[in-house]
């Protein structure tokens, strides 16, 4: 029989600071962009919910134009947006390559895709509460905060695990373009040097971090729950 | 006291136009618990939300204590709706609040302080007799205590008014009975006027003083609940009476 262990403990004694520096790097990138991108399609989302026909302020015309960028930037397939983005990411953290450099594409083609997922979450919410808020003498905002938003927090919160997981394999793909993270390694060592360990091992790591996040996110949106 | 004044409302859609309320003139009295019935689609819906400005009338008036809010907007208005409570056929309690959480709702959106609104909640639900219940969620609860939660959040910021929308609708009978006695209490003891939305004669009769009947967006017949039962002129009037009559000896 083969020295699975032993063969694994050398394996991690050469590769394992890689490993883990491109994993911090991969939930660096992720997690700035998700927590940025959910600035501002929260924000986005709540000025589409209000200008939707028959909402608090009816606006047809602005709720087209924007339910028609967000479809548009939900369009573009990631690989092409992130090139033709690298002039602005340039122009933001003055690098074209890195980890500051990943995050600036990522986080752009991640707020059209939340504003949507937070605008579902929003629709959750029944007309009714709407109506009670309003009777109260809520004002739009505090409607948006105190009902749209804490009715479907843990609707919000398992969107947002949707969210980081898709980003994690965007971040592959920016990775493959000299971005950093688990993504870099996969391609710089396992593809192009034939290392076909490292591939195995950067995927299961990204099997791992997936199903943290997932089962993260079941506990907590559970736990918030109170329907 | 609430007043309509020869108040119309249109709906403008894609299939046209739908008059839901046409020339509405209607006084409440100041302490009164008044009975708004007909059957469903006949407008009675949107005749108590023209009370609060849940829908703007598209012609015509509504005052309260004599002043015209018609127009009302902003601040004013969020001011008026705050002495004005509600409740729905559907309770429409916030799902991730307690129910004390619940009950301070129209009070922290004014901004009161925390303990005020904390203490205010407590002795509501003691008057709606759901003391020790405050920690637990909607969900937790049956229909007749959601509706009496909702009826303590209504009253949190001291209403002059309550209206209710098809309030017992919701409800079995027993039920019913048990919220009309709770909202008789709050008529009487704290004073508020009562606008009850129904569709069963038998809240009417149980609850209210004076009724009007509303049939196709106009009002039919108004007086006194002991008038219009006792002799109704609108054939729709004897038609309500003569269903539930019907349905209780059935």
């Amino acid at each position: 029989m083969p020295d699975v262990f032993g063969w694994l403990q050398a394996f991690f004694a050469k590769n394992g600071d890689l490993f883990l520096d491109a994993t911090v790097d991969t939930l660096i990138i992720v997690s700035v962009s998700t927590l940025i991108s959910y600035v501002f399609g929260i924000f986005i989302a709540m000025i589409s919910k209000v200008t939707e026909p028959g909402s608090l302020h009816p606006l047809p015309l602005i709720n087209a134009i924007l339910g028609w960028i967000i479809n548009m930037g939900r369009s573009i397939p990631y690989v092409i947006l992130m090139v033709a983005l690298i002039p602005l990411t340039r122009l933001i953290v003055g690098t074209g390559i890195g980890v500051a450099a990943a995050i600036v594409p990522l986080t752009i083609a991640a707020i059209p895709f939340v504003a949507r997922m937070v605008e579902n979450s929003f629709s959750e919410v029944s007309p009714g509460r709407i109506e009670a808020g309003k009777a109260f003498g809520a004002s739009t905002i505090q409607i948006l905060l105190k009902v749209y938003i804490a009715e479907s927090l843990p609707s919000i919160i398992r969107g947002a695990a949707i969210t980081y997981i898709t980003l994690i394999g965007y971040s592959a793909i920016a990775g493959a373009f000299g971005a950093g993270g688990l993504g870099d390694v996969a391609v710089r060592f396992g593809y192009h040097r034939y290392q076909t360990e490292i591939m195995i091992a950067t995927v299961i790591i990204l099997i791992i971090l997936v199903q943290i996040v997932q089962s993260l996110s079941d506990l907590i949106a559970r736990r918030l729950d109170k329907r | 006291m609430i007043e309509f004044r020869n108040l119309s409302k249109t709906f403008e859609s894609k299939e046209g136009t739908h008059k839901a309320l046409h020339d509405i003139n209607l006084t409440i009295a100041n302490g009164d618990i008044f009975g708004i019935i007909g059957s469903s689609g006949a407008g009675k819906s949107t005749l108590v939300r023209c009370i609060n400005l849940l829908e703007r009338p598209t012609s015509g008036a509504v005052l309260i204590d004599e002043i015209d809010v018609t127009n009302y907007k902003g601040r004013q208005l969020l001011d008026l709706r705050a002495r004005i409570g509600m409740i729905f056929q559907d309770f429409n309690l916030f799902s991730q609040r307690t129910v004390l959480q619940n009950v301070t709702f129209p009070l922290e959106i004014r901004h009161d302080k925390h303990e005020h609104a904390v203490q205010r909640a407590r002795e509501l639900l003691d008057l709606v007799g759901l003391t020790n219940m405050e920690k637990r969620y909607p969900a937790q609860l049956s229909g007749g205590q959601q509706q009496r939660v909702s009826i303590a959040r209504a009253l949190a910021n001291h209403p002059d008014y309550l209206l209710c929308d098809e309030a017992t609708s919701a409800l079995d009978t027993l039920t019913t009975d048990s919220i009309l006695e709770l909202i008789k209490q709050i008529n009487r003891d704290l004073g508020v006027t009562v606008v009850i939305i129904t569709h069963a004669m038998s809240v009417v009769e149980a609850a209210c003083n004076n009724v009007a009947v509303i049939n196709d967006s106009c009002i039919v017949e108004q007086g006194s609940v002991n008038d219009v039962f006792s002799s109704p002129k609108a054939d729709i009037t004897r038609r309500l009476l003569r269903l539930e009559v019907g349905e209780a000896n059935a």
